[in-house]
Order: C-alpha cells, then sequence, then structure tokens
C-alpha cells in the first residue's frame, strides 16, 4: 500500500478546511459547499482554462523572515491576496492556500464573462434542445446580470452542421469550451475535431475529409454545456424538462455502463451515461446509447397467445401460461430443452434455473452472443449478464457450449418440447422447419420474430426499461435495472411470467415482490449473501469470487 | 541585399544596429568576419557556460520583446543538471504595431543574431535551437537560412563547434500570419505544429515545461544580439551603459506624426520623450502640436501630452525624492515609463499631433486586436471584437451615451482575465485612451444618429 495522502489546509470564503494533497481548487470548492461555475473544466479531461468562468481570488500564507508563515490572531497563516483572479481548475490545492469564491472581484469577473459568452451567442433558447439543462442558461441566473449592453450586429457562423452521422453542430451556439475536442483526442483517441479561424470568428468543425464519427461521439453531446452540439436522434423530440430520469444500466453489452433513461408518458427518449468510475468514468458508447428504440416499437408483443393448430389466438394470461405448463408436463425431462438468454436479469435467470430444476431437464443453455470490441468501453461479450447465468447455473463457462447439440436434438426428434426466454432460436443455429415440429415451443419474448411465430404459448415479456432487477457485468460488478416505463398492452415482467409456470408445473407457492426474489438468491447464491436488491445501489456492488467467463460464439 | 546607406543621428549609440545601414556593409558571413565577427563565439566557447550567464545577469540586460524580463534571471531558471533537453528560442515574431527593429537586425545583419544565439545556446546548454519569424518576412527567413548555412560551412553551427565539443543545430521556423505567435507559449505551440493557443501559467512555464514539454528559452532578437556585446565587454562594463537596471541600448522605432520617424538605437533612459521628439526625430510639423505619445507599441497605455506625472526616484542614501513632470521630460527607460502609467514594450513610440483623432486612432488599435485575438478564452475573444465594433459604430455616428462607459468596462473585464498578455495588449488601449481623451468619445457617443450599422434591439445580445 502507498502512503496515505497528506492533508493540506486551505482557506475557502474564510473557512478552514482540510483537502487531500493533488485536490484540484475547483473541486476543493466544490467538496466545501462552494461552488465554482465553469464551462471548460471537466474532472475527466485536461483543463485548458480557456473560459475563464472559475476565476476566483487566490493567495499563500504571506512568510515571515523566518520564512515561516505569518500567523494571525487566530493562530492561522496570513494569507497574501494575489492581485489578479486566477482560475481554479488547473491549480491543485496548496498549504495554507485562502480562495475567495465570492467577494465582489470574483463576481464581477463572472457578470463579466457570462455578458462576453452571451453577446454572439443567439440566444434562441424557445428552440435549443439544450434549454433547461443549459448551463449558459443556468449560470447566467446565478451569475450574470439581466440586461445587456451590447448593440452590435452578432458574428454569423455556421449552423446545423452534420459533423458526423449522430451529431449536429451549432457553431453560433458554441462557447468555445474545447471539451468536445478535448474528449475526442484524449479519450476517444480520434483527434477528429477543432477549431478553424480565429478570434471571435473561431468556430468547431471537424477535420477537412473527416466526420465525427466514432462510436463514442454522442459523449461529445454531454459534455457539451450549451447547445452546440446537440444528438441528431433526440433533438426535436422532447423538452429535456418533460422528462422523467430513471437511474438504470445499459444492456447493450457485458460492459454494464450506468445510464440515466429518459422518458415520459412510457415512451423512451434517450439513454445518457451515468457517472460510475468503477464501470463507464462518464461515458458510454453510441451502440449502446441509441439501441432503445425497439423498446417503443409498434410491433411489441402485448398479449399472450396460444396456438390451435396453425392459427395462434389471443388468450388470457392464466389460460397462456397453464397451457405452456400443460404442455411441458406431456414430455419427458430429456424430451425437453430451456434456452435462456444472457439479457435476462439475474432475478428472471434463478427463475429460469428453477424452471429447468422443476421439468429436471439435462437440456438448457443460454445464447451466446459476441461482437468486436474496442479498447474503451464496448465489450466483445454483448450479452449483458453472462456472469449472472454462469453464476445462476444456466451455463457453463463456455456460454452457448450445448446449443448446437440442443439444436440437433430438436432437429433428430428427441427434444420435442422447447422454452426460449428471451431469444429467436432461429438466430442461435435452430431451424425454423425443425421449431414446426415441436410438440411445445413456449417463448418468452418482446418482438416478433421467427420464433414466436412458432410458439405453442406466446408469453410477451418486458424490455430492459419496463423491469427492475440486477446483473452481473463482466468484471463481476453487481448493478441494477430500475423501471423507467410501463410495458405496453399485457405484457408482463418476465420473472412473473416465469413465477406463474414454475406454480403452475410444481404446484409451490411463488413470491410477489422483486425484493423476496433476491432474498431468496442471497440466501442459496453465496456471491449474493448479505445482499439485497436496496444495497446493490446505484453504483453497484463488486463480487467477490464471481465466475470467469469465455464467450462461444455462435455461427447463426 | 544593398542596404542604403544612412548616417545615425549623433546622439544614437550604435552597437546592436552598428551595421544596419552601414557603407560598403553585405550580409555575407565574409564581411561580418572580416568585421571582427564569431570572434566573442570563440571568447565565449572558453569560458564556462554558467561564466556566460553569471555576466548576462550582471549585465542587467532586460529582454527587448516587450516585458522586459531581465535575460539572466530567466537563464537562471533552468534548473542546474537538467536531464531533458534544454531548446532555445529566438522570437523574430515581431509584431507589436510601431515596432520595426528586428527585421532590420535579421535583413541587415543575420550573423549578429546567429552569433548572439550560439553564444546563448552554449550558455543554457541548448543543443538545438529555433529562430521563429514571422510568416510576414519571406525575405528575412531566406536571408536566416543562408546565414545558417554559411555558418555551417564555417564550423559555427553542426557538430564540435570550433572543436569544442558542443553541438547546435539552428531551424528556421516561419509563422503562418499571427500576431498570438509573438506570446511565448503560443509560439510554443505553434513550432509543435498546433494552433498558437498560449498555455496557462501555471503551469507550463517555458523554462520548466516549454518546447516539447522539455525547459526552453524565449528570447527576443535583440535580445540574443546584446549576448553577444555583453560577452564582447564584460557585464559590468555593459552595465555602465543606460541607467541602474535599464542598462544597455534600445532600438526605439519612431512613427506618426514627427519630422524624421525611423529606428534610433540609443542608451537605454539616455534620452526624454521631449529629446526624442524634438532633437532626434526633428520635431512636429510645421504648426502642430504633441497631442499623445503611445510609447512602447501599439498596447502600451497612450500618454496624454498634457498630463502631468508625479515620479519618485530612490536616492543613493535610499530615500526617495518626489517631483511633478510634463510628457516632454518622462525618461525613455523601462521604469520612467511603467512611473508614468505605461511601459517601454518593444520599443514602438507612436506619435500623434493635434490633427490625430482619438477615436479613430483607438478603433485603428482595436481593429487590429480584434483581428488577432486567437480566441482562445472568453474575455479577449469576445471582447476585443467588442471594442472594435463600438469604435466603428462610433465612428460611423451610430454612437449612444453609455458607449464611453461600455468600452471601459469591457476593457476592464479583459484585462488580467485572460490566459495571456494578449488580454492586457488589447485592453490598456481602450481603458487609456477612453480614460484620457473621454471628451472625444462622449462627443461621438452624445451625435446619434446616421449610424451606417444598425444598432440592433436593446434586448438582443
Amino acid at each position: 500500500m502507498s502512503d496515505p495522502v497528506p492533508l493540506l489546509n486551505v482557506q475557502i470564503d474564510g473557512v478552514w478546511h482540510q483537502f487531500p494533497k493533488g485536490t484540484r481548487v475547483i473541486e476543493a470548492c466544490a467538496q466545501a459547499g462552494k461552488f465554482v461555475p465553469r464551462y471548460c473544466y471537466h474532472p475527466k479531461l485536461s483543463s485548458p482554462g480557456n473560459c475563464r468562468m472559475c476565476l476566483i481570488e487566490m493567495g499563500m500564507p504571506r512568510m515571515g523572515p523566518d520564512r515561516k508563515p505569518e500567523l494571525g490572531p487566530d493562530g492561522k497563516p496570513v494569507i497574501n491576496w494575489m492581485p489578479r483572479p486566477q482560475i481554479s481548475c488547473a491549480q491543485d490545492v496548496a498549504e495554507g492556500m485562502g480562495v475567495r469564491t465570492d467577494s465582489p472581484l470574483v463576481q464581477d469577473c463572472r457578470h463579466g464573462v457570462m455578458e462576453f459568452l452571451l453577446i454572439n451567442h443567439p440566444l434562441d433558447c424557445p428552440i435549443c434542445d439544450q434549454a433547461g439543462e443549459c448551463e449558459l442558461q443556468e449560470f447566467s441566473v446565478q451569475y450574470g446580470t439581466g440586461g445587456s449592453r451590447f448593440r452590435e450586429e452578432k458574428v454569423k457562423k455556421p449552423k446545423h452542421v452534420h459533423l458526423g452521422p449522430r451529431v449536429t453542430l451549432d457553431d453560433e451556439r458554441c462557447i468555445l469550451c474545447s471539451r468536445c475536442i478535448r474528449f475526442m483526442k484524449e479519450v476517444a483517441h480520434d483527434d477528429v475535431l477543432g477549431f478553424a479561424s480565429r478570434g471571435s470568428h473561431s468556430y468547431l468543425t471537424a477535420h477537412p475529409g473527416r466526420v465525427l464519427d466514432s462510436n463514442y461521439s454522442l459523449n461529445t453531446v454531454d459534455i457539451c454545456p450549451v447547445g452546440a452540439l446537440t444528438s441528431s436522434d433526440f433533438r426535436f423530440k422532447m423538452r429535456v424538462w418533460f422528462l422523467k430520469e430513471t437511474k438504470s444500466i445499459c444492456t447493450s453489452c457485458a460492459t454494464g455502463c450506468n445510464t440515466l433513461i429518459g422518458s415520459r408518458q412510457n415512451v423512451l427518449y434517450r439513454q445518457t451515461p451515468r457517472e460510475n468510475d468503477d464501470v463507464n468514468s462518464a461515458w458510454m458508447c453510441d451502440y449502446g446509447r441509441l439501441n432503445f428504440h425497439f423498446v417503443n416499437s409498434t410491433d411489441r408483443l402485448i398479449e399472450p397467445q396460444i396456438r390451435q393448430l396453425s392459427n395462434p389466438e389471443t388468450t388470457s394470461w392464466t389460460a397462456a401460461v397453464s397451457r405452456a405448463a400443460e404442455d411441458l408436463k406431456r414430455f419427458q425431462p430429456t424430451e425437453i430443452a430451456v434456452i435462456a438468454s444472457g439479457r435476462m436479469t439475474n432475478e428472471e435467470l434463478w427463475f429460469a434455473k428453477k424452471l429447468v430444476d422443476s421439468v429436471k431437464t439435462p437440456n438448457y443453455d443460454i445464447v451466446s452472443r459476441t461482437g468486436p470490441a474496442d479498447d474503451l468501453l464496448l465489450n466483445s461479450i454483448r450479452n449483458p449478464n453472462t456472469k449472472g447465468a454462469q453464476l445462476l447455473g444456466l451455463c457453463s463457462d463456455q456460454p452457448g457450449a450445448k446449443l448446437q447439440q440442443i439444436a440437433d436434438g430438436v432437429s433428430q426428434g428427441h427434444i420435442k418440447a422447447v422454452v426460449a426466454l428471451q431469444e429467436d432460436l432461429t438466430a442461435a443455429g435452430f431451424k425454423a422447419a425443425d421449431l414446426e415440429r415441436l410438440g411445445a415451443l413456449i417463448v418468452m419474448d418482446i418482438l416478433p420474430n421467427e420464433t414466436t411465430k412458432r410458439a405453442t404459448a406466446l408469453l410477451p415479456s418486458a424490455s430492459f426499461a419496463e423491469k427492475r432487477g440486477s446483473m452481473i457485468n463482466v468484471k463481476g460488478r453487481l448493478q441494477r435495472l430500475n423501471r423507467a416505463i410501463q410495458s405496453p398492452g399485457n405484457a408482463r415482467e418476465d420473472w412473473e411470467i416465469l413465477r406463474d409456470l414454475i406454480q403452475q408445473l410444481t404446484g409451490a407457492n411463488g413470491v410477489y415482490l422483486i425484493e423476496d426474489v433476491f432474498k431468496q438468491m442471497a440466501e442459496n447464491v453465496p456471491q449474493f449473501q448479505g445482499l439485497s436488491l436496496s444495497k446493490i445501489g446505484d453504483l453497484g456492488v463488486q463480487l467477490e469470487g464471481a465466475v470467469s467467463a469465455a464467450p462461444v460464439t455462435v455461427s447463426a | 541585399m544593398a542596404a542604403i546607406v544612412r548616417t545615425p543621428h549623433p546622439r544614437e549609440r550604435r552597437m546592436v544596429f552598428k551595421n544596419v545601414d552601414r557603407e560598403g556593409w553585405t550580409i555575407d558571413i565574409d564581411c561580418y568576419l572580416k568585421d571582427g565577427g564569431y570572434e566573442e563565439l570563440k571568447k565565449a566557447l572558453k569560458m564556462q557556460p554558467q561564466e556566460i550567464v553569471s555576466e548576462v545577469k550582471a549585465s542587467g540586460v532586460r529582454g527587448r520583446g516587450g516585458a522586459g524580463f531581465p535575460t539572466g534571471a530567466k537563464w537562471g531558471f533552468i534548473r542546474p543538471g537538467e536531464t531533458k533537453p534544454i531548446y532555445l528560442i529566438c522570437n523574430a515574431d515581431e509584431a507589436e504595431p510601431g515596432t520595426f527593429k528586428d527585421r532590420y537586425i535579421i535583413h541587415q545583419d543575420p550573423h549578429q543574431l546567429l552569433e548572439g544565439m550560439i553564444i546563448s545556446c552554449y550558455a543554457v546548454n541548448a543543443r538545438l535551437a529555433y529562430i521563429y519569424i514571422r510568416g510576414e518576412f519571406p525575405v528575412g527567413a531566406k536571408i536566416l537560412e543562408r546565414a545558417i548555412q554559411e555558418a555551417k560551412e564555417h564550423g559555427f553551427i553542426g557538430k564540435n563547434i570550433l572543436g569544442t565539443g558542443f553541438d547546435l543545430e539552428i531551424y528556421v521556423h516561419r509563422g503562418a500570419g499571427a500576431y498570438i505567435c509573438g506570446e511565448e507559449t503560443g509560439l510554443i505551440e505553434s513550432i509543435e505544429g498546433k494552433r498558437p493557443y498560449p498555455r496557462i501559467k501555471p503551469p507550463y512555464f517555458p523554462a520548466a515545461l516549454g518546447l516539447y514539454m522539455s525547459p526552453t528559452i524565449v528570447n527576443n532578437v535583440e535580445t540574443l544580439c546584446d549576448v553577444k556585446h555583453i560577452v564582447k565587454m564584460g557585464g559590468a562594463e555593459f552595465a555602465k551603459i543606460g541607467r541602474p537596471n535599464n542598462t544597455g541600448t534600445r532600438i526605439l522605432c519612431v512613427s506618426g506624426d514627427v519630422q524624421k520617424p525611423g529606428y534610433y538605437e540609443l542608451e537605454v533612459g539616455g534620452v526624454t520623450m521631449g529629446e526624442l521628439i524634438y532633437d532626434i526625430c526633428g520635431g512636429l510639423r510645421p504648426g502642430r502640436k504633441l497631442k499623445a505619445v503611445i510609447p512602447g507599441g501599439s498596447s502600451a497605455k497612450v500618454l496624454r501630452a498634457d498630463e502631468r506625472y508625479k515620479i519618485k526616484t530612490k536616492q543613493p542614501d535610499g530615500s526617495t525624492t518626489e517631483e511633478e513632470i510634463g510628457i516632454d521630460d518622462i525618461r525613455m527607460d523601462f521604469d520612467s515609463l511603467a512611473a508614468v502609467g505605461s511601459m517601454a514594450g518593444s520599443g514602438g513610440v507612436i506619435v500623434m499631433d493635434d490633427t490625430r483623432d482619438m477615436v479613430w486612432a483607438l478603433n485603428n488599435i482595436n481593429q487590429f486586436y480584434g483581428h488577432e485575438s486567437c480566441g482562445q478564452c472568453t474575455p479577449c475573444r469576445e471582447g476585443s471584437l467588442w471594442m472594435q465594433k463600438i469604435t466603428t459604430r462610433l465612428l460611423d455616428g451610430g454612437g449612444a451615451d453609455g458607449d464611453p462607459d461600455t468600452l471601459k468596462t469591457v476593457a476592464d473585464n479583459i484585462a488580467g482575465r485572460t490566459i495571456c498578455a494578449f488580454g492586457e495588449a488589447c485592453a490598456w488601449p481602450t481603458q487609456s485612451f477612453v480614460a484620457k481623451f473621454r471628451d472625444e468619445f462622449q462627443a461621438y457617443a452624445s451625435k446619434n444618429g446616421n449610424a451606417t450599422s444598425k444598432p440592433q434591439d436593446k434586448h438582443q445580445g
């Protein structure tokens, strides 16, 4: 272990505090409850000190002839204040440092910077997507002055520029803070953005012949403090103040980036990254971020169905679940297969395993799902909860290893009943014609596909945004999903459907709260011992001894 | 290049400009060698580097680029035993309006600059040096390239210089036409191939984290030439030229409303403003009265001809005496010009007589700074253009009552709040012009009407 970081004494607005060595002045002020406004500063990026919004007064202890700090009547060092204001974003605290965050000089500096930032700004807040979460608006209210003295023509700059396939730029709104440039260079390692021209005519642009097409491009929209960079997917769709923000995680790969889901009236509008230094810092990839539109699809499965001969018919949940249970009871254990999914939550997988155990089949696995990885966040394992499936016994260290054998069993007619949970079997090595011949095909899913078409019992379930539950990411971190919206129609949460099916099969009493499902797991799974859904918290919990995974690629 | 022969004014002390406009002088190395060129280099290479640094410290020479920082102290920031490579950069981006001295050294005496640079590199242990020359000096760049080639052929640059084991390469790096490249950290960024956005200080002081994040010394052309003369005569002797804390000679570039504008190499503080204008530059044109002087390049605060200044002078016994002087009695040195609230700056003295419109003059300066702001930090980027727009509007007849106050406060909101000194450079003219010639600004502000640039609704912006 390294030596403990020494604590330094710093006076902020007359009160002495202690901060670990290495703390940025701007962060120290915030920790002391003295927030210093800033535009260019971002804790995850380098500090260019260009916006000048974080100017403060700073001083160091006055040294006596003995080269020791002179002490005042309070026994504390007397501070020699620098005549000029200093930026607080690029310096670390020092022993005996003094800071004034709200002096007349500091207020004057902020008035000045706010005025400068607004003189050439279009002030088109009514049609700007950033309105409501715009730091120009917020700091104007808090630190600016009401009126303007600017009587001149504003500088004209490029508008609705397609910087890349997913990002739209309005250069007139840009305050030239360079956060996006630094993000692309320092985090995304794709140094594609820069400023052109100079002075007040400076504008943001992509390098000639290049476009902002990185898989991380939308993070620039998140960190843009104003409405200059907007998401081409989200812009003009919804005023942000109407959005309900739900803390959740991204389910598009095994990294499990922490997210905020923005929804209104049961419609998903956007996903944005939520800071978690143990998982995704403050970022997420565009692929994961935009992989939610299927939730809003009008094709969603909304009614349980059973199939008589070749005609599917809508029915009640009771009838559908009963039909599924009765179908399963007709077969021997070895004639049944259960295909679960690495997209399922731990709670769902827990019930899926109970289902496997209650029908006593040896034929079960999950579908492996992989893709190219990058060196930032995107993991090659595209299932969000492979670790959970391994831990809860739905698959081996090699997820999907048994799939081909099961598919062959279906082809050869040994396996006569299949339960498909959130997976389209035709994309996992099963032939559609084989599925037609099955005695029972019980399918739980959210959108129609070649498997749902052939289901004898179709059980419409909930998308990631419509349910609570937990998942374990590739590094063994247990994290929570939260419900942002209600499921459409009569679709139900997956764990409830499975519980009812098991009840029908075994007659056992079920549980009725998802908290109790987790409690059951915590009593039975050593890695979950002592945990509860609420104890997972917003940032998740690192599990001890979580299983390691080597994915098996499915040739679909 | 055939130089025009001009005889220096009798009050000049030609040292750095000894060969400028000199009869029979050419830029060839043979001409330079015949005149005793590179003898100081030979002398310097026999000294210990630290001895040269000591001589430069003893000379008291202050930077000739504009800030007037003591050169020896700057060199002293290089840590002994430094393990990173050390770079020396000659700042030949002479771009401050009213300043035209470095170009004559480059055009007419390039080997003097090279000799000064080689000595300086030896003193600070730099093995690689750059001459950053502004894009507007294409001929100067070619002359320097040729001079470097000649010096290499004579063994003054390259490997094992004059058998001493000291290696040095000098490269000419041409700018692309931006004033901000004269700011030393912007210049460093430019050499690194980036936009010349000045760096924040702390932490990026060039002596510690300069070119390629290595210790770097950036000196002006004239300063580096002075080093040659310091080695020649010794620091103590150099310090006797001029006045205490204001040693050596300076090339003053006088422009504007005088009979004989031009460059004059004078002992620092050797003349007063009045002597400079009336004795050396031939006075004003007939019938004109002095109105104002910008004493150190366009960014220096303007001095009004009828102002009275209280000057405190430290006496040898430690006491201070105070005297009141007029503009004619201001000594042309660093400390005196600072004491009257302006600066010696880059040595560009701009003289304005009573035919000059101060609003027009300020607008001219504002156009320069509005055009040259690099745009990196908010106050300068937005403020410099705003000030220009106001003064242009005033001239166009669209003045508004509050304009003088707006000008002042906009300038106040820039100075001291920016990344680099450009903030002061663009704010000081407005601050001083409006404060000292407020009546002229107020007259334009009160005109109202006939505006060619249409003021927008006051609720906008």
